[in-house]
């Protein structure tokens, strides 16, 4: 039987929820009212629990936690941190690893967001998690945020893993602008949250999911300035490059990270796509 | 008091113009066991969703407890709860983090450690979800559905997948249910489980309500014959056809079945007696619900 759920999601209707339970007034325009006192709560609730399910499934701690770390241990091996060289005209004159410590925060970033969200996303979709939820009139809202809530989260220890391994194992300078790196980090994962969020939308399965993202994961860290720097990539690579989020992620970390700069073009890239991806995976997720 | 559930001319059409749902109306009463009772595909789960808000009727009206369950969901959280049919929680979440989760949409403090004993789960509090059994996965369900203390549960085909031990405590459970004040919506195939629960049933056949009243209303509506049976060595019964209400007299082995209406027990009981004619297990058997449906449908439950 065609199934024909009811719930598409209503961004507008999320927010704060009223002091009060019991009859209350119809939200105005009639939309379903979404917010309740346990909102938050549960929100909450839904977020300590998604990340303990996180930590008891090996395969999503390894590609989050343990693989950035370990390719940041083959190039810390390959090129070491010393500036000048053959290095000179690569890695934007700096060391090697002062050059990918902030790429693989991004990559990080991108990790949590097109490998682990689709896969949850569409597992609970199609496997009647949401369905069980929604039974139970759990906001949709919250089911989402606690997923990005989570994912920011696991990004952020994931980002300072590889940070304290570049730190301890080659040097690696500190932040010039903890502050603008924090912000760009916020602003890549949000970005790459929306990207997983709209996979998980619109695969049908979580192995068609994991196979998308898998794929988007290893092209956007091969061509996208994370691991081979754009000094050596041919044109053909820099021009697909222009094209994948990372790519943005990368130069906005690296000019936080190295000069304490804000790159404008990057962080308005990555809020366009936040804003598009975001706003395209709350208007097609649909209750299983 | 007005009735917990109201549908009237409820309508759903699926796309590609299934018509799941026809024209369903019944009221449902505060502090009853109601029943669904219909053979799978007959629009009972799809009448259901509609009933929880999960599912937007293409016509008719919906009020729960006074509310459109698709509008106003918001006021509905935590006085509805539901067992699903094909839902799950994910692998390794565990039993007492489901319950906690669940119990923080209810507004106030909910003791769900007191469920956690009463549906036996004890035991498993610290198993995934993914570990349990199909039983224990059924309890926990309805442990969730009862742990916001809802004013009206929906239960479908719950004990669908449980051995008969497992499906006589669920039956005690869902009839404690009812008598701590909630109000239970049962959806069921099973006929002997509407009948022993029940307070009111409508039976669906093809996306309509056929027939709705206390089983034993069904039953004397539309099966009133009950058969008198006993084992007698006797060869000739053709005079049990002048018994008072005997309809039909049939010899099925060393058994002897009288069908009838009235007192029939006590009219055949007295016949033989006055014949002084000997015979051991005279009994009756009342028409179930099961051939109410019959009657009502012309088809098996399981077709």
């Amino acid at each position: 039987m065609t199934d024909e759920a009811t719930g598409r999601t209503a961004p507008a209707t999320a927010g704060p929820a009223p002091a009060t339970a019991g009859p209350a007034p119809a939200s105005p325009a009639g939309r379903p009212r979404v917010s309740h006192p346990g909102g938050l709560k549960v929100l909450f609730k839904l977020t300590w629990i998604e990340l303990k399910l996180f930590l008891r499934e090996p395969t999503t701690i390894v590609f989050t936690f343990a693989f950035p770390v370990v390719l940041m241990f083959v190039l810390g091996e390959v090129f070491g941190n010393q500036p000048g060289g053959s290095n000179e005209r690569v890695f934007a004159g700096t060391g090697a690893m002062n050059y990918y410590a902030p790429a693989y925060i991004a990559v990080v970033a991108m990790s949590v967001g097109v490998i682990m969200l689709p896969a949850r996303l569409t597992d609970y979709r199609s496997g009647g998690v949401l369905r069980r939820f929604r039974a139970s009139l759990v906001p949709i809202w919250a089911v989402l945020g606690s997923q990005v809530l989570a994912a920011l989260v696991l990004g952020v220890i994931g980002s300072v893993l590889v940070a304290a391994f570049a730190a301890i194992f080659y040097s690696v300078h500190f932040p010039d602008s903890l502050a603008l790196l924090a912000a760009g980090f916020v602003l890549c994962s949000a970005a790459f949250a929306a990207i997983g969020t709209l996979l998980g939308a619109v695969m049908p399965s979580p192995r068609a999911a994991q196979g998308a993202g898998l794929m988007l994961f290893f092209v956007m860290l091969f061509l996208s300035g994370a691991s081979v720097p754009m000094e050596v990539m041919s044109n053909t690579m820099v021009k697909i490059g222009d094209f994948l989020p990372l790519t943005y992620g990368v130069d906005l970390l690296q000019a936080a990270w190295s000069g304490g700069t804000w790159d404008w073009t990057a962080a308005i890239v990555l809020i366009g796509i936040a804003i598009v991806a975001g706003f395209l995976s709350l208007r097609v997720y649909r209750w299983g | 008091m007005p009735p917990v559930i109201t549908v009237e001319h409820l309508r759903k059409v699926y796309s590609h113009h299934v018509v799941a749902v026809d024209d369903v109306s019944f009221e449902v009463e505060k502090g009853e066991i109601f029943g669904l009772l219909g053979s799978n595909g007959a629009g009972k789960t799809t009448t259901v969703e509609c009933v929880q808000g999960l599912r937007t009727p293409t016509g008719g009206t919906v009020r729960v407890l006074g509310k459109d369950p698709v509008h106003h969901a918001g006021d509905l959280r935590g006085r509805m709860g539901c067992q699903l049919q094909e839902s799950r929680l994910p692998d390794h979440m565990k039993v007492w983090e489901a319950l906690d989760l669940f119990a923080a949409l209810a507004p106030g403090i909910v003791e769900w450690q007191t469920l956690l004993e009463q549906w036996g789960l004890a035991e498993k509090r610290n198993a995934s979800f993914a570990n349990l059994s199909g039983g224990q996965r059924q309890r926990l369900f309805i442990a969730l559905a009862l742990v916001s203390s809802p004013e009206v549960v929906f239960l479908d085909e719950m004990t669908t997948g449980l051995d008969p031990a497992a499906r006589r405590i669920a039956w005690d459970l869902i009839e404690k249910i009812r008598d701590r004040g909630t109000t239970v919506v049962l959806v069921t195939h099973f006929m002997d489980e509407a009948e022993r629960l029940c307070d009111r049933v409508a039976v669906v056949d093809k996306g309509r309500v056929i027939a709705a009243d206390t089983p034993r209303g069904l039953v004397v509506r539309y099966d009133p014959l009950e058969q008198v049976v006993f084992t007698c060595e006797m060869p000739e019964i053709a005079w049990l056809n002048d018994v008072p209400g005997a309809r039909s007299v049939t010899r099925r082995g060393p058994r002897v079945v009288v069908e009838g209406t009235g007192p029939l027990l006590a009219h055949v009981g007295a016949a033989l007696v006055q014949r002084d004619l000997a015979c051991e297990d005279l009994r009756v058997i009342e028409p179930s619900l099961e051939d109410v449906f019959l009657t009502l449908t012309g088809h098996l439950v399981e077709d």
